[in-house]
């Protein structure tokens, strides 16, 4: 199992990430210049604020040499994890529905928060250890995580079983729609949301329950 | 060119300093070095009014890496490796405009720190304000909360921890105080002299611009007054994503072994960057400001030799690895330009192409200013305003809560939840989970624990007590995390060193200062001054804050804050003598007055050893300081944590001669809330750790006897107390 973690300029948790994808696998950095994966397995895109997201959260990122070749990556079915930033990167590359929007208080949050895993639906739904209703404690940090998509294209999303995870109820920390916090693509390889399993993978540092996500890609992989 | 002599009072240099520089370099200075000698020269570069004060810290200590002098302090943490800590000021700036204020405070103390060689991995910061009913402190504080986050979680530093305090002194002049730790690797660490004659000189990072210009000397080294709106064009425009790329572009050349030595530009830019790294090293520098990459191509030498544009940092490199340097910078896509060289003249040369437009004696710049004697006298009793919010006879359920909703005491979550406080993969205790943040150092295989802390009332009352009560608060803070202290940075807030009563406060908080350290043996390897804090109403506060960090051996042995265990028996640790003097509740009656006791730092001193001990050894569900508010706000804080209740006897208090009042609210030094197994607890007694069985956790209600003041409050309604301000303040503004 290798991994491949997307660094920009400006990625904050990309070591953090290469951390976690490395206690289920090897794992390296992809340089956004970089044009080739180079034979990773899969590919994490990881939180932050690349190329300064000045503009709109993951406005730029998306047009850089490695987003090209994740979406080709993504689109002959390796499996892609969006975390925060690269949550908001994979939704302005179209890989995902919907579009983060900035959190309802105006304020960057950070926060523990449960989230809900969702039944898995999709023609190609990797196989998953979390049963539908588990609840896993992770941190979210995020100023532009409000989930927002068309009424429509909720439904349809919903209905497609493209919803991945929720916030327990109370605990949405941004006004994200139907308090979606992530969501994947039809075909069920590409999954973003915005909290972040990497920051759960130690009870040292409060969790292990961000753990079983990459497990759950690793296993998909083997 | 000459300069009329009225030109160098402009610039803050008395006509004595003028006639010096005059002396000193056997002729008038021209435009480009008066504008470089009047920031060298200015308080904020030459601590003329502080250094000679400073002289009484001690420094030296066998964990010590690189002491005061460097762009931080650094302590061997093991392994090979250093932490490298420094507290720094941006009051004056955030006064005037809180968000970049605040922003390009966290941005210059985060440089400071890699311009050592270590990557930043924790923020803390200390912030004052007025009073929350006013609209000008809402304003500030919100705006130095926006911007301590824009600028940290942009990075990628958790901010960890901190503290805010509200008093009207500091209406007028808030004071934002941003601490950064850093962790390297010792044979990575460079310093910041320059050498090698020859060498290049390559400035690194953002273009120059003209903002910041004058900020050291107008900004940080006079008072505010009218006309501050004015000064926002002296205030600087921060740019995390360009200081990201800069953090990461130093931290490989370091790694790679390009650079001989790394300065950052902070404070006068280029003017004291270029100096004091000659300086350091002995040697001369030459700059040739045509070759500074500019943001608007008509800027005067002097200006490009003043502005603070952020996210610049200067290196010295050996001729033969400049290529190597300009490859690492352009992958980063960090701006870099090879800008001067050093020389053997001991001259700072200001070059324009071939035009010499600058020429002075490195000494005369940066060591020449005259240093001066305060003229220190004591003020007669309280010199600063009361304000009565709570009436004296209060009963005592109504007092704690008041106490718990003062701003100063309540809940910080509304500001630290918009901070990142877990990018890094190391923060063990987030912010009020424990009494010190607790950050994992894998590299060393054990963790360090920090606190930031100083309470300027305290200091008012008693500069001396006040000051030696901010170096134990922290190291009681640390014990509750299970931490030794291994060194100390601190940052003086006063008001102006000209005036007898503030000279008196600075001199008294240094001693105090000194006396703690060294009684402890906490070298201070850093440290910052800010002098000049004043409004129209007078002096704040004597803020001298203090930043230390301590060592445990791993970081899931610390203890949480919060009680854990109903039926879990409660004790109070430690020489604690709880007075009114100075207390949270003497404001709230408006009735502060001059006078402290003297803490004993012996005595709390050993009670910090104990609880280390105890938290190290496991013995303990909770350990908590007893600070602002006193035992019965401890208790509560405890408890809110928990959403557990305790039942509690003050008795064994009042048996000392405490009053029932004395006894709740009352604070001062030495005292520790602790929970755990009865015996353990009572195991814990010994020389100058005496133990004080007060009660037992449980319940949903704060049940406390005291006397002729028992009372209950349910836990639910102190935390609507404890976690008022978000909602007293959000939506006050924007």
């Amino acid at each position: 199992m290798l991994w491949g973690v997307v660094q920009f300029p400006g990625s904050c948790d990309e070591r953090d990430a290469l951390h976690a994808c490395e206690l289920s696998g090897e794992a390296r950095l992809i340089w956004h210049e970089e044009r080739e994966l180079g034979g990773v397995d899969a590919v994490v895109v990881p939180g932050g604020f690349s190329y300064g997201d000045y503009l709109r959260a993951g406005a730029i990122a998306r047009f850089s040499p490695a987003m090209e070749a994740v979406a080709e990556f993504a689109a002959a079915g390796g499996p892609v994890l969006g975390i925060c930033n690269g949550f908001q990167v994979l939704c302005e590359a179209d890989l995902l529905p919907g579009a983060l929007l900035l959190n309802e208080s105006m304020r960057f949050v950070c926060r523990q928060v449960d989230l809900l895993v969702e039944g898995f639906g999709g023609p190609e739904t990797p196989k998953s250890f979390h049963e539908p209703g588990e609840r896993l404690s992770i941190p979210a940090k995020h100023g532009e995580g409000r989930y927002w998509a068309p009424e429509e294209m909720l439904d349809e999303i919903e209905a497609n079983g493209q919803v991945a995870f929720r916030y327990a109820p109370g605990q949405n920390p941004n006004g994200s729609a139907r308090d979606i916090a992530g969501v994947r693509n039809e075909a069920g390889n590409v999954l973003g949301l915005m909290p972040h399993p990497e920051h759960a993978v130690d009870a040292m540092t409060g969790s292990t329950d961000g753990l079983r996500i990459f497990e759950d890609i690793a296993a998909v992989v083997a | 060119m000459t300069v009329e002599t009225s030109k160098h009072r402009e610039l803050g240099l008395t006509d004595a300093e003028f006639d010096l520089i005059v002396e000193q370099l056997g002729r008038e200075p021209n435009g480009v070095e008066l504008a470089m000698f009047s920031l060298l020269w200015s308080e904020h570069c030459a601590y003329k009014h502080s250094r000679k004060l400073l002289r009484r810290l001690p420094t030296e200590g066998e964990r010590v890496v690189m002491g005061p002098g460097e762009n931080a302090g650094a302590v061997d943490i093991g392994e090979g490796y250093a932490v490298a800590f420094k507290v720094e000021s941006h009051n004056h700036p955030s006064a005037v405009e809180p968000f970049q204020g605040a922003a390009t405070g966290v941005g210059g103390i985060l440089r400071d720190v890699f311009a050592l060689g270590a990557r930043p991995i924790a923020i803390l910061d200390s912030l004052r304000f007025g009073e929350l009913d006013s609209e000008r402190s809402r304003f500030l504080l919100d705006g130095a909360v926006r911007g301590i986050g824009h600028y940290g979680n942009s990075i990628g530093v958790p901010t960890v921890g901190g503290e805010i305090y509200f008093e009207a002194p500091y209406e007028h002049n808030c004071l934002v105080n941003a601490m950064c730790v850093g962790i390297a690797k010792q044979d990575e660490m460079v310093r910041a002299a320059a050498a090698g004659v020859g060498n290049a000189v390559v400035l690194m990072g953002a273009s120059t611009g003209r903002d910041g210009i004058g900020g050291a000397s107008v900004l940080a080294s006079a008072e505010l007054g009218d006309g501050d709106e004015a000064k926002r064009p002296t205030v600087q425009i921060g740019d995390p994503f360009e200081e990201s790329k800069l953090l990461e572009c130093c931290l490989e050349l370091l790694e790679k072994g390009l650079l001989v030595s790394l300065q950052d530009l902070g404070a006068a830019g280029l003017t004291s960057s270029a100096a004091e790294m000659a300086s350091a090293g002995g040697v001369g520098i030459e700059i040739d400001v045509a070759r500074v990459p500019l943001r608007e191509a008509d800027m005067e030498p002097f200006e490009i030799m003043v502005s603070e544009s952020q996210e610049r940092m200067l290196g010295v490199v050996v001729p033969a690895k400049v290529a190597e340097v300009l490859a690492v910078c352009e992958k980063w896509q960090t701006g870099a330009a090879e800008i001067g060289a050093v020389t053997d003249s001991g001259r700072v040369r200001v070059l324009r192409g071939e035009e010499v437009v600058g020429d002075m004696p490195v000494e005369a710049l940066v060591d020449g200013c005259p240093l001066y004697d305060l003229s220190p006298e004591e003020p007669q009793g309280w010199i600063y305003s009361n304000r009565a919010t709570l009436a004296a006879g209060a009963p005592a359920e109504e007092t704690l809560l008041a106490l718990l909703g003062s701003p100063s005491v309540a809940s910080k979550r509304w500001a630290f939840e918009q901070y990142d406080s877990v990018v890094g993969s190391r923060t063990a205790r987030r912010p009020e989970s424990a009494d010190a943040a607790v950050l994992a150092i894998p590299e060393a295989g054990n963790a360090i624990a920090v606190s930031i802390d100083g309470n300027g009332r305290r200091v008012a009352c008693d500069p001396y007590a006040g000051t030696v009560e901010a170096v134990l608060e922290c190291t009681q803070n640390l014990a509750c995390a299970g931490a030794e202290p291994l060194g100390l940075t601190n940052c003086l807030n006063f008001g102006n060193p000209e005036k007898p009563a503030p000279a008196w406060q600075l001199d008294r908080a240094v001693q105090g200062l000194a006396d703690a350290c060294s009684a402890l043996g906490v070298p201070v390897v850093g440290g910052n001054v800010s002098l000049y804090n004043e409004g129209p109403e007078g002096p704040i506060y004597p803020t001298p804050v203090v930043g230390m960090v301590g060592e445990l051996p791993d970081p899931g042995s610390s203890a949480p804050s919060a009680f854990a265990r109903e039926g879990d028996a409660i004790a109070l640790l430690g020489p604690f003598a709880p007075s009114l003097a100075g207390s949270e509740l003497t404001k709230l009656r408006g009735e502060l007055d001059a006078g402290l006791p003297q803490p004993d730092i012996a005595a709390v001193a050993a009670a910090c050893e104990a609880v280390r001990e105890a938290v190290r050894a496991g013995k303990l569900s909770s350990a908590h300081d007893v600070s602002d508010g006193g035992i019965a706000c401890a208790l509560a804080e405890s408890a809110i944590g928990a959403g557990l209740g305790c039942s509690i006897d003050l008795s064994p208090l009042l048996d000392r001669g405490c009053s029932a009042e004395e006894a709740l609210f009352g604070e001062g030094m030495g005292g520790f809330v602790l929970s755990g197994d009865r015996a353990k607890l009572l195991s814990l007694e010994g020389p100058g750790a005496e133990v004080l069985l007060l009660g037992q956790v449980g319940g949903d209600t704060l049940e406390i006897a005291a006397g002729e003041m028992p009372f209950a409050v349910p836990i639910a309604r102190a935390r609507q107390a404890w976690c008022s301000l978000g909602g007293r303040f959000d939506g006050a503004y924007r």
